[in-house]
């Protein structure tokens, strides 16, 4: 008796499985469309573990970005800790004249003028790889290209900043194509760039480089991530244990119950 | 040393009754032996509350309301405050946790018959912790003053402006001002972290007063106080202390393993827990693309897209949730458990249950096709409207007098 109703309850949970497998199934189809559309972005291939490409990035940031940008939730020496890098270390590389290490990253181009030259001002780089995300940061540095109206941008198109890194990558030109709409009309849009001038940098390393600067705003987006990351490994390590314990003790205080 | 335990406990239980409590909420609390795993997420949510609680007040500490003070102060705690980061990821995977525990506790009750005779006030107080609930977790998006807090904020409010004659008005009261502004940042403040988690305390108190007093359900839904021994002690009951709460314990081990794990390595959830642009100051200069509600109350969003006219997709959306309290009412079936129904009530459910996460997945996205977001909202009404029908017709099975096995 006591086999058969096995027997029955495990026909019964096998129903019940398939049934929601098919309902789970006739969902499924749709979830793409839960994922947010990427474009055609490139994979930044960032790894903010990885010291020295901060470091690198720090560095560059503060030669390229800082002297437009600020990044007012960061302080300079909030690096010492995360970046092993020294106060003076800091201090001379990184921090711009008239600031000092225990200040926050503000940019030494005032407000008003800065939005003079640009006819906007230069937004704030804190959270940009949080709002707009790595990819996105990682493939407009790296879709500049020059007409003879000036700097255009494949991502952010007529953008207020002109391509500062221009000297490392060189002068890409646009490769332009017609596009037919469905109603007849058409469209000239930029195809691809390729490299006209070259740079001090070999496409490769200007890549490289630009990983750097997307892993050091990876970073000063959010720099508990370095510490977040280490610590979970542990809690979950604790968690799982804990649980296993908790089961352990569930077991032995329901023997009596579950004959 | 223990006469002197004893002797103060007795002090103490002669003035208050404490043990008098203990015994009638803990150790004697008789609960059916026979629960599954859906009876976690009642204790988990009771969990993720007392979370809230206490990440909340930590929060407060540091965080600064107000318009030019708000956004930097978050940035302030994730950044310069001591495991400030920690206790804000635990905050806000928290609410997202909170309502996916709360959601399969109500599917719990759907299933098992939950809300019938005696627990139709249990049920009805649950219902409303959930509506407050909404209100709570609404107004705490809206303090990090991000872009998707200020324009969430707008959307939301400005549906109470579809109200004939006093809409506008009303409006403006909800938001002191002709916008959102600092006004209404600072209310909001005011029912986020001190008015409505008192109610919601409070709620949940009467919620598990009011399940003490009829005692719980089980997924057979036997009765089983119908059967007790000489020291009238059901016979299928085990007290709640210890064989529930060392359950419970396991339970909640195994459910911070899995919040752990999106505190310390997702806490965005891929944008479904905290959106990409919350991480831009809000601007009431510029309209993002598209200002989807958070996840949870995408269901009802969709709900509201699916009807052209903006003051009867309002009613319609606050049907949906409202008529939750009357099917106590609308189940007329003599059994409470799904597993003593025939098919109608399972393909009912089920299908029930598809239509609130594609109604749920319909919301998040900016261009569903009204079609099919038509087409789920008849299914989630029809649910409630032919619930009558089916629980009176189907033929049912003869409910056991004894739960048979843990």
């Amino acid at each position: 008796m006591a086999e058969t109703n096995g027997a029955k309850s495990a026909l019964k949970r096998l129903r019940i499985g398939v049934v929601a497998g098919i309902l789970i199934a006739s969902i499924l189809p749709a979830w793409p469309t839960l994922a947010a559309p990427k474009g055609d972005l490139d994979a930044a291939g960032t790894n903010i573990f990885d010291t020295a490409s901060l470091q690198r990035g720090a560095a560059l940031f503060s030669n390229y970005c800082l002297a437009c940008h600020s990044a007012k939730y960061m302080r300079f020496k909030r690096m010492e800790e995360d970046l092993d890098l020294t106060e003076e270390e800091i201090e001379s590389f990184l921090v711009p004249a008239g600031l000092e290490a225990g200040d926050y990253m503000m940019s030494s181009m005032p407000y008003e003028q800065s939005a003079d030259w640009f006819g906007k001002a230069p937004p704030d780089l804190s959270l940009t790889a949080r709002s707009r995300g790595p990819d996105w940061i990682y493939t407009f540095l790296r879709s500049y290209y020059l007409t003879e109206d000036g700097w255009n941008n494949k991502v952010l198109e007529n953008p207020a900043m002109p391509h500062v890194l221009w000297e490392l990558q060189g002068i890409q030109r646009p490769v332009m194509e017609t596009v037919e709409a469905q109603d007849g009309s058409t469209e000239v849009k930029v195809a691809s760039l390729e490299l006209d001038v070259a740079g001090q940098m070999d496409p490769d390393a200007y890549d490289k480089t630009v990983r750097d600067i997307v892993a050091f705003m990876e970073y000063i987006a959010e720099p508990a991530k370095l510490k977040r990351e280490r610590l979970g490994v542990w809690v979950l390590l604790f968690l799982a244990l804990f649980t296993f314990l908790a089961y352990l003790l569930y077991r032995e205080y329901w023997k009596d119950i579950k004959k | 040393m223990n006469n002197l335990i004893t002797s103060v406990g007795n002090w103490v239980d002669e003035r208050v009754p404490v043990s008098e409590f203990w015994k009638k909420h803990i150790s004697e609390y008789y609960a059916p032996k026979n629960f599954n795993l859906w009876y976690f997420f009642g204790s988990l949510s009771m969990l993720v509350l007392v979370n809230q609680l206490l990440t909340g007040i930590f929060l407060t500490m540091h965080y600064k309301p107000g318009a030019e003070t708000a956004f930097a102060s978050v940035e302030y705690i994730m950044r310069d405050v001591e495991w400030g980061w920690l206790i804000r990821y635990m905050h806000s995977t928290g609410a997202s946790l909170f309502f996916v525990v709360v959601y399969l506790h109500m599917f719990r009750a759907l299933m098992y018959g939950s809300y019938q005779k005696p627990r139709e006030i249990v049920w009805i107080l649950g219902v409303t912790i959930y509506l407050v609930l909404m209100a709570e977790s609404f107004m705490g998006y809206v303090l990090p003053w991000g872009q998707m807090s200020y324009w969430g904020a707008q959307v939301i409010i400005s549906l109470f402006g579809a109200v004939p004659y006093v809409g506008e008005a009303l409006v403006e009261w909800i938001r002191g001002d002709y916008f959102v502004a600092d006004a209404t940042l600072n209310r909001f403040f005011a029912l986020h972290v001190v008015a409505l988690p008192l109610v919601l305390v409070g709620l949940v108190v009467l919620h598990l007063a009011a399940l003490h007093e009829v005692g719980s359900n089980n997924p057979e839904g036997v009765d089983i106080k119908k059967k007790k021994d000489a020291e009238g002690r059901p016979l299928d009951g085990i007290p709640f202390h210890p064989y529930y709460t060392i359950k419970d314990i396991f339970g909640a081990g195994f459910f911070l393993f899995i919040a752990a794990f999106i505190v310390f390595f997702a806490p965005e959830f891929g944008g479904k827990f905290l959106k990409p642009d919350n991480f831009v100051q809000a601007n009431p200069l510029v309209t993002p693309d598209h200002i989807p509600p958070v996840w949870y109350f995408t269901p009802f969003y969709a709900i509201l897209q699916a009807v052209p006219d903006k003051l009867m997709g309002v009613i319609l959306m606050g049907v949906s949730v409202l008529i939750l309290y009357i099917v106590p009412w609308l189940d007329r079936s003599p059994v409470r458990s799904i597993r003593y129904r025939s098919w109608p009530s399972k393909v009912a459910l089920a299908i029930f249950a598809v239509a609130f996460i594609r109604l749920g997945m319909l919301g998040l996205s900016q261009d569903s096709s009204t079609l099919e977001l038509r087409l789920w909202t008849f299914v989630y009404f029809a649910f409630f409207i032919l619930m009558p029908i089916w629980t009176r017709l189907e033929p049912t099975k003869a409910v056991p007098e004894r739960v048979s096995s843990a």
